[in-house]
């Protein structure tokens, strides 16, 4: 497969609002993104995560390597529209994300940017809406749905761009436990069925779990790359990163501290349960 | 309180007048605000009063909801009825008391600017009543699309308004959680004189300014995620049309002008 988003070397520091000198973000991060997969990024606050999702869409830009998206290199000012178009990003508040007051009109702003045709535009709202199941709701004000519908429809305003990837950071962190199970649905759908590269960026064990590949970011480099397994079942590294691991593996490894000994490679709940009885049984 | 503001409130509906292209909306509110100020008699108020209850009619807006929009301009119009009504001079004088002296022709002007004003309101309600901020926005862009031309930003002015207005219910719901914040932490928003109160705002307004530019940094990333370049190549997903209904509206409020002017020609 093809690599959808490709970092090398990356080097990045914020302007230092005092003068000489900035903030320095990332020296040497090198990270690779299969088009198709499902990623989802872990790590404590201030490691650079949200950083890193802003240099996919070129709204940050590398001070030293490169970020190349679809082959297209960020620093490109010539690809900047074809860059945005083809990594569509999500963000934490959809209050702050939603510019019309009609959920339709909100969701043709992107095509509208883009210059497509009225009837073309039409048929992508309704396509974009049905895909997040929020058709019915096409002729609401925003501000009247809940916290899950409104990220919804960000979400529909970005895939009626007909991105091939889409990059959300902390998409479910203002929302209530039943509007981060719809996001985190249609992302998962967005990626299995429209074949969508999803990276999501998460503070959420659980959710990190439902992805393909976990990368675990610590003082801007690469702590920790695989899938939930491999990278859950690090639990004492994850501890060491201020982080924990889902609530099922910590189960398993508690139950190991005081001294049994259990695999750490149950991610689900079904798998905890399955485990467990093994062990009961023998 | 906060709930209470109409500002741009909008009734949705399938009605002629609903129907009806923003831009000539637009227009024919112009039209109708240049008729009232030309008309001078009571014949002539009478016809663009009839005009009036006909679009009202015509937009099935409940009266009530019209009148209810009139309440915060209740002191406007007492102090231009008072004003009027005792400062004409005149020659019919009807009381005379205080040194006040109350004519025919004192009550009469009170009569026509009052009801002047209730019109012109009542008009422009109508316009916000029947078309959505949306289309509003859409169609005073079009209108004003040739001034693009000597680099008016048109667009630009019209994205503003569209995100004001969208942002005018998150910052109100804002508002009431900061003063809900503020009131449990020992905050008096009620009492005292008015100068206390308007200083006890202070704490309200300072977090409420924070976090709308916080909110007007993060829209603006998300706009550029979105591909916003501004006005140039943007296309739109409903594209204005005048229709056989729109050149109806406008001939008739031509005919209003025109009617107007002649009848003020004939001193009526």
């Amino acid at each position: 497969m093809a690599e959808a988003i490709q970092v090398e070397h990356l080097a990045y520091e914020y302007p230092n609002p005092e003068g000489d000198g900035g903030i320095r973000v990332f020296e040497d991060l090198n990270l690779t993104v299969e088009e198709g997969s499902f990623v989802a990024v872990l790590g404590r606050n201030g490691c650079g995560k949200s950083t890193l999702a802003k240099h996919f869409n070129a709204i940050a830009l590398p001070s030293g390597g490169a970020v190349h998206v679809f082959g297209m290199d960020t620093r490109e000012e010539a690809s900047l529209t074809q860059i945005r178009r083809t990594v569509g990003m999500v963000f934490q508040n959809p209050d702050n994300q939603i510019v019309a007051n009609v959920v339709e009109e909100d969701v043709a702003f992107a095509p509208e940017n883009l210059g497509v045709q009225p009837q073309e535009i039409r048929r992508r709202v309704d396509e974009a809406l049905k895909q997040v199941g929020m058709y019915e709701y096409r002729e609401h004000a925003p501000h009247l749905l809940s916290g899950g519908q409104k990220q919804r429809v960000a979400i529909a305003g970005v895939i009626a761009m007909r991105p091939r990837c889409v990059v959300l950071d902390e998409p479910t962190a203002m929302l209530d436990p039943r509007g981060r199970q719809e996001v985190m649905e249609i992302i998962a759908r967005l990626n299995k069925e429209c074949r969508i590269t999803v990276i999501l960026i998460t503070h959420h064990m659980d959710e990190a779990a439902k992805a393909q590949r976990v990368v675990v970011l610590d003082r801007g480099q690469v702590a920790a790359d695989g899938s939930p397994r491999e990278v859950f079942s690090q639990v004492e590294l994850l501890h060491s990163l201020g982080l924990t691991a889902p609530e099922t593996v910590e189960l398993c490894w508690q139950l190991n501290q005081a001294g049994y000994d259990l695999p750490l490679d149950s991610v689900s709940i079904e798998d905890c349960a399955q485990t467990l009885r093994r062990w009961v049984k023998a | 309180m906060l709930k209470d503001i109409t500002l741009g409130q909008y009734f949705p509906g399938k009605t002629v007048v609903h129907r009806l292209d923003p831009r000539t909306k637009l227009l024919m509110t112009i039209l109708y605000i240049v008729a009232l100020f030309l008309a001078k008699g009571w014949i002539a108020y009478g016809v663009v009063f009839a005009f009036l209850v006909m679009s009202i009619a015509l937009s099935k807006i409940k009266p009530k909801a019209i009148l209810r929009g009139m309440k915060p301009v209740v002191i406007i119009v007492v102090f231009t009825a008072v004003l009027n009504l005792f400062y004409t001079s005149g020659t019919h004088v009807i009381v005379k008391f205080w040194g006040i002296t109350i004519t025919w022709e004192g009550v009469e002007t009170a009569l026509f600017m009052v009801s002047r004003i209730l019109m012109l309101i009542s008009g422009t309600f109508l316009l916000t009543y029947t078309t959505s901020p949306i289309a509003l926005t859409d169609g005073l862009e079009s209108l004003l699309g040739p001034l693009k031309k000597i680099h008016m930003p048109v667009h630009e002015l019209s994205m503003m308004m569209c995100i004001a207005l969208r942002f005018i219910p998150t910052l109100i719901e804002e508002t009431d959680k900061i003063m809900s914040a503020q009131k449990a932490r020992g905050a008096d928003f009620e009492t005292g004189s008015i100068v206390q109160r308007a200083k006890a705002l202070v704490p309200i307004l300072v977090p409420l300014f924070i976090s709308a530019f916080r909110r007007a940094d993060e829209l603006a990333t998300a706009m550029e995620c979105r591909c916003y370049q501004g006005g140039n190549g943007r296309t739109k997903m409903k594209s204005l049309h005048y229709g056989v209904r729109d050149m109806v509206t406008l001939l008739l409020g031509a005919v209003l002008v025109a009617g107007m002017i002649l009848l003020r020609s004939f001193g009526i």
